[in-house]
C-alpha cells in the first residue's frame, strides 16, 4: 500500500513509519506545520519538524512539510479562545483531529493516490466480525489510549487510516524505537496544548487574546467566598484556587457565569452531577447511534475514568451517570463506549 | 529528472567545477600571507574579483566577495544603516514590497536599531509604482532598496528609473539593488550602471553554493558586519573563500559569454511551456500578463482549485521539480508578500506555481512537463 504517515517528530509516530516500512508499504513521512506563534511544546517547532525529518531520512523515506497554519487558526485556536471567552473549556485537540490530521490531511492523502493515512496514536481500529463495519478500540497501553480524542471518526475515516502503534504498549514502543536507533526514541511525550508555550501559560496566552475579566466567587446559596483574576479561565469541576469553605471542606467550581463575572463554588457533594447533556448537532457517531435507553460508558476527559451510564434521546443527547459524577465542564467533549465492550468506542458529543 | 527550478539553485556548471578543481590542485595558501602558496592564493582572488568586476562593469575595488546573497543583502542595507545611524544618528531606509526576504528582514533589523524603514508599493504587476517613491523620497533618505528582477515572477525593475529619481530628490541616497536573480540573463552592466550597490549570488549563475559578492561603489560609506582582520578593505573580515570567488567568477564569465545566445533560447522554450501548459488546462491564469519584462526562465502561474503544496509533491513524485515560492525555518510553504503586495486573489495565490528554467534546460524538459504537468493537475482536481 502507498502511506502517508505523518510525523509530529515524536517517539510514536517515528516508530509508526518505521513499522510501516519495514512492512514493506510505500510510505511518504508529512510533517504540519501548524503554529506560526512561538510555542515551544508540541508539534510544530522547527526542533521537531528536523526530529521528524531526520527519521524520515533514516529510514529512507520522502519527506514533506505541509504548512496548514491558516486552517489551524480558523479552525482550533480561534474556537478555542472564542470558547475561553465564553466561559467554556474546549478540547483543542479534538478540534485538530476533527478538522487538520482526519479531514484536511486525509483529504490531502487521498489526492495524493495514497491508499492510507497513518498517524502515531494509541488506538486500533479493527472489523466487526463477519460485516464491512469498522470499530475504533482503545489502544493496547491503557495508560496511553487515545481513543477518546479520536472519538469522533467515524465510518468512512477509520476506513482510510491506520495506527500502527495502537497495538503496543508505550514501553514496547521505547523498545522499538532504540532497537532501530531512532533519535526520538528517548524523547518525553508531549503534555499540554500544543500552540501554548510552557513559559506563558494559559493565561498568558489567552490574555494576548482575549480580555480577561476578575469575577466574584460566591457559595451556592450566594455568600461571597473570595474573587477569581480570569473568569475566562476557570472551569467547572476545577478544585484548584478555590479554597476551602466554611465547614473546612474543599470547594469545586459548580457554575461559571461570564456575563455577570461570577463563579459560584460549593462543597464535593455540592458539585456532583447525576448527568451530562451533550449538544445534538456536536453528536458523532463511529457507526450506528445509541439508542434511546442504552447502556453505554462515559469517558469525560483525554485520560478520565470510564464511567457506566444510560443514554436518553430529546432535543439533545443526555447522559445519565450510575453513580453521581464531578461536573463535565461545558465545551469538553464526552466519548461512548460501548457497555458490552468497553474497549469499543461508539460516539462522541460536546457537553452544553 | 525534469530540474525547473533553476530560481532555487542552478546546477553547478561542469567548467565551474574544473576550475575550482584547479583551485585546490596546487598548494593554496591564506591570501594575506606571502609565501608562494598564499601569493598564489591572492592571485586567484583577485583574477576572480576583476572578472566579477568586469561583469558588472565596476572598478574590482568594489568588489567585496560574501557567502551569498544573503550575506550581500544584509551588508548593504545594515552596513548602510549603521554607517548612517553612527554618523547622523538617523537612517531611513525605502524598501520594494517584493524584495527577498534577505532585504526585507535586514531592513526589519535596520528599523531595530532605530531606522525608519518605509516600504515601496508596487503595482499589480509587481512593478514598484515610481510616483510612490518619488513622493516618498526625502532629504532624510539613506537607503533606497530595489531589486534588478523578483526571485519569484521574475518581473524586471526599473532599476534606472529608480536611480534617475533617487539622484534627482534625494542626491544622498544610495541606491542598492539586489540583482541575484537577474545575473543569469540580464545585462547587469548596463542595467545596474547607476546603483551604488549590486547583490550577487554564485549559485543562481551554475555556480557554488555559499559564494556571492557586494558591488559597493567608493562614495557609499558603509559599516563591516563582521570584524576580524580586516580583509575585503575593512569590509568583510574573514579568509576569502578563493575556490568560492573562483567559482563565482567562471559561472558569471560563462554566463555574460553566451547571454546574447542563452537569454532568447530560453525565453522561447519558456513561452512554449507557458504556452502549453495554458491551453492544455482551465483555470490556469499567468500572475504576470504578456507584456511585461520578466526573466526569460522564469513562468508564474497561479491554477484554480490545486492546492501548491500538493501539485510540488505530486509534481517531484512523477520527477518534476518546481518551486511554490518561499520557505520558512522548517521547511513548510509560506504565504507569498510577493503575489499579496500585488493583490493576487488568496484563493489564486494558494495555486501559485513557479517554474524556472535555466542554462542546462532543454526541449526534452519541455515536452516532459507538458506531459506530467496537465495530468498531474488534472487528477489533483478530479479527486478534490
Amino acid at each position: 500500500m502507498r502511506v502517508l504517515v505523518a510525523m509530529s517528530g515524536g517517539v510514536d509516530s517515528s516508530v509508526a513509519a518505521a513499522l510501516l516500512v519495514e512492512q514493506g508499504h510505500d510510505v511518504v513521512g508529512a510533517t504540519l506545520k501548524l503554529w506560526g506563534g512561538d510555542s515551544d511544546s508540541g508539534c510544530c517547532s522547527v526542533a521537531d519538524v528536523e526530529d521528524a525529518r531526520r527519521v524520515a531520512q533514516q529510514l529512507g523515506i520522502d519527506h514533506h512539510v505541509f504548512n496548514l497554519t491558516e486552517e489551524f487558526d480558523h479552525h482550533v485556536v480561534a474556537p478555542y479562545v472564542a470558547e475561553h471567552a465564553r466561559g467554556r473549556t474546549p478540547n483543542p485537540c479534538i478540534e485538530c483531529n476533527r478538522s487538520l490530521k482526519f479531514d484536511r490531511l486525509l483529504g490531502r492523502a487521498e489526492r495524493l493516490g495514497f491508499d492510507r493515512l497513518a498517524t502515531g496514536h494509541h488506538a486500533r481500529v479493527a472489523r466487526c466480525d463477519g460485516t464491512a463495519h469498522l470499530q475504533l478500540r482503545r489502544g493496547a497501553d491503557p495508560l496511553k489510549d487515545q481513543s477518546y480524542v479520536l472519538s469522533m471518526l467515524g465510518q468512512d475515516a477509520l476506513a482510510r487510516v491506520l495506527f500502527p502503534v495502537g497495538e503496543m504498549t508505550k514501553a514496547v514502543v521505547r523498545e522499538q524505537a532504540h532497537r532501530l536507533g531512532l533519535r526520538t526514541a528517548a524523547k518525553p511525550d508531549s503534555q499540554d496544548v500544543c500552540f501554548i508555550g510552557s513559559a506563558e501559560g494559559r493565561e498568558g496566552f489567552l490574555s494576548g487574546r482575549v480580555e480577561l475579566h476578575r469575577a466574584d466567587v460566591v457559595d451556592t446559596d450566594g455568600r461571597p467566598a473570595g474573587s477569581v483574576d480570569a473568569v475566562e479561565l476557570v472551569t467547572v469541576g476545577q478544585r484548584r484556587g478555590m479554597g476551602h469553605g466554611g465547614d473546612g471542606r474543599r470547594r469545586y467550581v459548580t457554575h461559571v457565569d461570564v456575563a455577570s463575572r461570577r463563579v459560584t463554588v460549593g462543597s464535593a457533594d455540592e458539585v456532583v452531577r447525576s448527568s451530562v447533556v451533550l449538544a445534538r448537532h456536536s453528536l458523532t457517531w463511529v457507526d450506528r447511534p445509541l439508542a434511546a435507553g442504552a447502556r453505554s460508558v462515559a469517558q469525560v476527559s483525554a485520560h478520565g475514568r470510564p464511567v457506566p451510564c444510560t443514554v436518553e434521546l430529546g432535543d439533545d443527547l443526555v447522559v445519565r451517570f450510575d453513580d453521581p459524577q464531578r461536573p463535565v465542564a461545558p465545551g469538553q467533549t464526552v466519548a461512548l463506549y460501548d457497555a458490552l465492550d468497553p474497549d469499543v468506542v461508539v460516539g462522541a458529543g460536546i457537553a452544553a | 529528472m525534469t530540474y525547473l527550478d533553476h530560481a532555487a539553485t542552478a546546477p553547478l556548471r561542469a567548467e565551474v567545477r574544473s576550475a575550482m578543481d584547479g583551485v585546490h590542485a596546487a598548494p593554496l595558501g591564506n591570501p594575506t600571507g606571502s609565501h608562494p602558496p598564499a601569493q598564489r592564493a591572492r592571485r586567484l582572488l583577485e583574477d576572480a574579483r576583476e572578472e566579477v568586476a568586469a561583469f558588472l562593469a565596476r572598478d574590482p575595488g568594489e568588489i567585496v566577495f560574501t557567502s551569498g546573497g544573503t550575506e550581500s543583502d544584509n551588508l548593504a542595507v545594515l552596513g548602510v544603516v549603521e554607517a548612517a545611524l553612527r554618523e547622523r544618528g538617523e537612517a531611513e531606509v525605502l524598501c520594494s514590497a517584493v524584495e527577498h526576504p534577505a532585504v526585507r528582514e535586514s531592513a526589519r533589523a535596520a528599523a531595530t536599531l532605530g531606522a525608519e524603514v518605509r516600504e515601496l508599493a508596487v503595482d499589480t504587476h509587481g512593478i514598484v509604482d515610481l510616483d510612490a517613491l518619488a513622493r516618498t523620497l526625502s532629504p532624510r533618505t539613506t537607503l533606497v532598496a530595489v531589486m534588478t528582477a523578483n526571485n519569484e515572477t521574475g518581473v524586471v525593475q526599473p532599476v534606472s528609473e529608480v536611480v534617475e529619481a533617487v539622484r534627482r530628490r534625494a542626491p544622498q541616497a544610495w541606491v542598492f539593488t539586489d540583482a541575484v536573480q537577474a545575473a543569469p540573463f540580464l545585462d547587469l552592466a548596463e542595467l545596474t550602471a547607476g546603483a551604488d550597490l549590486v547583490a550577487l549570488s554564485a549559485h543562481k549563475v551554475g555556480g557554488p553554493v555559499g559564494a556571492g559578492a557586494l558591488a559597493v561603489s567608493p562614495r557609499v560609506a558603509l559599516l563591516a558586519r563582521q570584524y576580524g582582520g580586516g580583509q575585503e578593505r575593512e569590509r568583510r573580515s574573514g579568509t576569502q573563500d578563493v575556490a568560492g570567488a573562483v567559482g563565482l567568477a567562471s559561472a558569471l564569465r560563462r554566463a555574460g559569454s553566451e547571454r546574447p545566445v542563452a537569454a532568447p533560447r530560453v525565453a522561447a522554450l519558456r513561452n512554449r511551456l507557458c504556452e502549453g501548459l495554458l491551453a492544455a488546462m482551465d483555470g490556469a491564469h499567468r500572475t504576470v500578463p504578456a507584456g511585461v519584462a520578466v526573466l526569460p526562465g522564469h513562468l508564474h502561474l497561479c491554477l484554480r482549485g490545486v492546492e501548491r503544496e500538493e501539485l510540488l509533491v505530486a509534481l517531484g513524485a512523477e520527477g518534476v521539480c518546481a518551486s511554490g515560492g518561499s520557505s520558512c525555518a522548517s521547511g513548510a510553504l509560506e504565504p507569498s508578500h510577493v503575489l499579496a503586495a500585488m493583490g493576487v486573489d488568496h484563493g489564486l495565490a494558494a495555486g501559485a506555481i513557479r517554474f524556472t528554467l535555466g542554462y542546462s534546460t532543454g526541449d526534452a524538459d519541455v515536452d516532459r512537463a507538458l506531459d506530467v504537468v496537465p495530468a498531474v493537475v488534472a487528477a489533483l482536481r478530479r479527486r478534490a
